[in-house]
């Protein structure tokens, strides 16, 4: 089918909403009743016509609207894009990862022509025609992460490989879940995650490092992580949190259900060839409860996930205090019947 | 006691260990108040090491007590100074002279050993190579996540942001790059709901 | 290591005889395709299939990363080996169809360093070819040390100081030229990273010389050798049928249990996410444990494994499937 590109915002007047094609293909992130970290790693294999998992960058109605809106941030905050300066050819590595991607995936929409260095770039949706020299960063108006990133749906961490570590040496964040990339930018692996509760301690990673490191080239791998945020506001930043947070003291019993959203990223990894660095999409897909609960299984399973989190958790993703709010809302989508497992309704 | 030991934490918090003499073509020291009795060990420990040593030392509140002791080391080099910012071009230009082999040593306030730890890695210095001692004031280099301001020697949580008047909380969470915490709006959620602020650690 | 290492179908374009012991390898897609592009320090991991036997030998990329035609190595003649290079010398032809793995490197280059400085010993220069057309497209600073036996045997040495006489220096054993490693640590600027590839002997050298003038650990790099990714067949027994499956050399437990129609568990198939762990109910032998998963102390117990990257050596095994 052809993509219906949407005119919505995520901010202010937040005007974004699903439509029942994005509801039924949303990533529900739980594949069972319960939640808890784990190294829920899985090869980036196309699976599911039509789902989020069949193409590589999964391109969908809010595309248009997303990458305005990340213009939108850029434009009060550059320091959301910053590469620090060894990471350009890792920049041009992903310039190719995502081109050959989307115009493979989605060739009524991109167009990429080759000849040896001379590269010529079609974005119909956005209307961005291009020719430029690979790997000749004078010949695009900006860096190349920043250029390709401003094309592409989700958060991109550039990772560099070094001392048995990665290091999160660049980055485009305008859609992260509360974590800043201008604070970040340069930590390691452990360091980046250092204020996330209890995964430390289980060991999760240790394993996922280890993992990623031997990640190789041609092979990416891609998992889910999901957390809560009120309004459909892609830029739950922690720079602007003194401007969003108060927003969570505005659910009512009554309208939880159309502002209380359920925010799932698709991360995914792959090696990139010439800097030997890794790239980690990060793409967020938000989902409003009264739309989960439009799908049974769902609704049953999201009132038991949350309800039954670990309180560290529920703190950590920064839903503690409406919790209740939020579980007595699902509870009357519950009935106690069992669910089938995996993520996909029935 | 100028020692403190700073409780468990998380990842990105820097931890500091004892200085202690390594095998290099050149030993570059720089210490602010306290810190100077970590050199002044160090020196002991190491015969020999304050010959080839360049000591870049900033008494602050100390005044001239150990200023005077390290003088009697006799380094090949010595620069006391009043601050940081005033000693920051002489460091850079220790460094961009510097070989492999140079050993760094950092003593004192964790934000002096934040920021020369900063100008040493952007030298070319491996972070783990470079080698620290808390000494002294536990005072904190905060950033505001903000207005990305920095406020200096921050001791109590929360604090007001020196640049935005935002009422910030004080995180464990550290960036190497900033030399710097990161200090988040505490009252965000209930404006105005702002706790008492309490000394660090107490 | 082989987390879904992919491979690359290709023929043999060009052998070359560089000179009494060392011969060049080119290789092309056999469907006409381009070659990815890879890493300098890269290495690929050849496939032969030698009558019944299969070897995986991995070698230094030595091509230019940015050339999509073809990927070359050089292989020296070693008469002691388990036998890849002697297979390589004797009956690799043009027109060979081969398999190869996809690129990975355990040797890469450290991007922020303001100088490489690099240390080769004989067939070490490999690695070093390619990345060094990788810093002389991209303006990059770099010194080459390169230690050769005679002139006749110093392969690529001519074209390399020919190229690049500034930053290219050769050293002959049968001359007793050595490099003065103390002297060359002592002099870099700060920044610079150290790279040496080489016999064993020169690697221990240069990381022992390097830390006695105080080169933090961060800025010396070397190449670690693979450890072989296959192993000895095995038979595993499971529990539940009493049914016996045998694992081939060149498969994992994992392949083997699926090729057999038992649905086990997997997710990440690199030993990392757990997925495919399974107890063990008896056993007579020992484990080669290769995952990042179980502890220490679950892989000395001997009574879990990972069948996607882990191995059994003995009389027998019994799982519980
Ligand atoms: C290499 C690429 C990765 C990057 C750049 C990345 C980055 C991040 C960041 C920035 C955070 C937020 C931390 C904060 O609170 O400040 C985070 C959270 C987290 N990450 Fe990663 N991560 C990566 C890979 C992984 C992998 C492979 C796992 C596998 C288990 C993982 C598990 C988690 C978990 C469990 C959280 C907490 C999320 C939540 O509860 O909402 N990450 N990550
Ligand atoms: S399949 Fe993931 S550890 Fe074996």
């Amino acid at each position: 089918m052809t993509i219906q590109f949407k005119d919505e915002t995520f901010h202010d007047d937040y005007t974004f909403r699903n439509s029942p094609w994005a509801i039924q293909r949303f990533p529900f992130p739980f594949h069972e009743d319960s939640y808890m970290y784990s190294v829920n790693l899985e090869p980036h294999l196309s699976l599911r016509p039509g789902s989020v998992f069949e193409k590589t960058f999964d391109v969908d109605e809010h595309y248009i609207s997303e990458m305005k809106d990340r213009a939108r941030v850029l434009a009060n905050d550059p320091l959301r894009c910053q590469s620090l300066p060894h990471m350009t050819l890792a920049g041009w590595d992903l310039v190719e990862l995502i081109m050959e991607a989307k115009a493979r995936d989605y060739p009524d929409l991109f167009e990429l022509h080759r000849d040896g260095d001379h590269w010529h770039w079609i974005n119909k949706p956005l209307g961005i025609e291009q020719r430029f020299t690979f790997l000749d960063d004078s010949t695009l108006p900006c860096g190349p992460m920043e250029y390709i990133t401003r094309q592409a749906q989700g958060d991109f961490a550039l990772l560099d490989q070094r001392e048995e570590n990665l290091w999160m040496d660049a980055g485009m964040v305008t859609t992260q879940a509360d974590w800043s990339l201008d604070f970040d930018i340069g930590m390691n692996f452990y360091e980046w995650h250092a204020p996330v509760p209890l995964a430390h301690e289980m060991g999760v990673f240790q394993r996922a490092l280890k993992f990623l490191l031997n990640l190789q080239q041609g092979a990416p791998y891609r998992r889910l992580n999901w957390t809560m945020t009120v309004n459909p506001l892609l830029d739950t930043s922690p720079e602007n949190y003194h401007k969003w947070g108060v927003q969570k003291t505005e659910l009512t019993p009554e309208n939880v259900g159309q502002k209380q959203y359920l925010r799932v990223e698709l991360q995914s990894f792959f090696r990139l060839p010439r800097s030997n660095a890794l790239v980690f999409p990060i793409r967020c897909y938000l989902i409003r409860l009264e739309d989960v609960v439009s799908v049974p299984k769902w609704g049953r399973r999201l009132h038991r996930v949350l309800r039954d989190l670990p309180v560290e958790l529920a703190t950590y993703k920064g839903f503690i205090r409406n919790r209740p709010m939020i579980v007595d809302f699902l509870s009357a989508y519950d009935d106690g019947a069992p669910t089938s497992p995996g993520i996909f309704p029935d | 006691m100028t020692r403190f030991q700073f409780p468990k934490s998380i990842a990105s918090r820097p931890v500091y260990g004892r200085l202690t003499a390594r095998p290099g073509s050149a030993h570059l020291m720089v210490a602010d108040a306290e810190g100077a009795e970590a050199l002044l060990d160090l020196a002991a420990a190491a015969p020999g090491l304050m010959e080839r040593a360049h000591v870049i030392y900033l008494p602050k509140t100390t005044g001239a007590t150990y200023a005077r002791r390290l003088e009697t080391l006799s380094p090949a080099q010595l620069y006391i100074g009043p601050s940081y910012p005033a000693a920051e071009p002489r460091l850079r230009k220790a460094l961009s002279d510097a070989h492999m082999g140079l050993q760094v040593y950092l003593a004192g306030t964790e934000g002096l050993m934040g920021q020369a730890m900063r100008e040493a890695i952007e030298a070319g210095i491996p972070a783990g190579a470079i080698q620290t001692e808390h000494r002294g004031s536990v005072a904190r280099r905060m950033q505001c996540v903000h207005c990305k301001g920095i406020t200096e020697d921050v001791t109590t949580d929360p604090f007001v942001c020196a640049h935005c008047g935002l009422n910030l909380f004080v995180r464990d969470h550290y960036s190497r790059r900033m030399a710097a915490f990161q200090g988040v709006c505490i009252d965000a959620e209930d404006p105005g709901d702002v706790p008492p602020s309490k000394e660090l650690y107490s | 290591m082989s987390a879904g290492t992919r491979k690359i179908d290709v023929t043999v374009t060009d052998v070359v005889e560089v000179n009494e012991l060392v011969k060049r390898f080119r290789f092309e897609r056999s469907d006409g395709g381009e070659m990815p592009t890879f890493s300098g320090g890269a290495h690929t991991v050849v496939e032969m299939r030698d009558g019944d036997v299969t070897r995986l030998n991995p070698y230094s990329l030595m091509s230019d990363p940015r050339d999509r035609r073809a990927f070359t190595i050089s292989v020296r003649r070693d008469e002691a080996g388990r036998g890849g290079s002697l297979y390589m010398h004797r009956q690799v032809r043009i027109g060979d169809r081969m398999v190869l793995s996809y690129p990975v490197n355990l040797f890469a280059l450290d991007l922020r360093a303001k100088k490489h400085l690099m240390i080769a010993g004989g067939i070490g220069i490999t690695p070093f070819l390619a990345q060094i057309k990788q810093l002389s497209a991209t303006g990059g600073r770099f010194e080459l040390h390169y230690s050769v036996r005679t002139a006749a045997l110093g392969s690529y040495a001519g074209e390399l100081a020919g190229r690049f006489p500034a930053n290219v220096h050769v050293y002959h054993d049968d001359q007793s030229q050595v490099i003065d490693l103390a002297r060359l640590l002592d002099g870099q600027p700060l920044g610079t990273h150290l790279y040496v590839c080489g016999p064993k002997g020169m690697i221990d050298w240069v990381i022992r010389t390097a830390t006695d003038h105080g080169w933090p650990a961060e800025a010396v790099h070397y190449e670690e050798f693979l450890a072989p990714q296959s192993g000895k067949p095995f038979e595993v027994t499971l529990a539940s049928t009493g049914r016996v499956i045998t694992v081939g050399e060149h498969q994992s437990m994992l392949e083997a249990l699926e090729a057999a129609g038992v649905d086990a568990p997997y997710l990440c198939r690199g030993g990392a996410c757990g997925q495919c762990e399974t107890d063990v109910v008896r056993h007579e032998g020992h484990f080669i444990h290769r995952d990042h998963w179980l502890t220490d102390d679950q892989k000395t117990c001997g009574k879990k494994i990972m069948p996607c990257v882990s191995r059994f050596e003995g009389k027998s095994l019994v799982i519980d499937r």
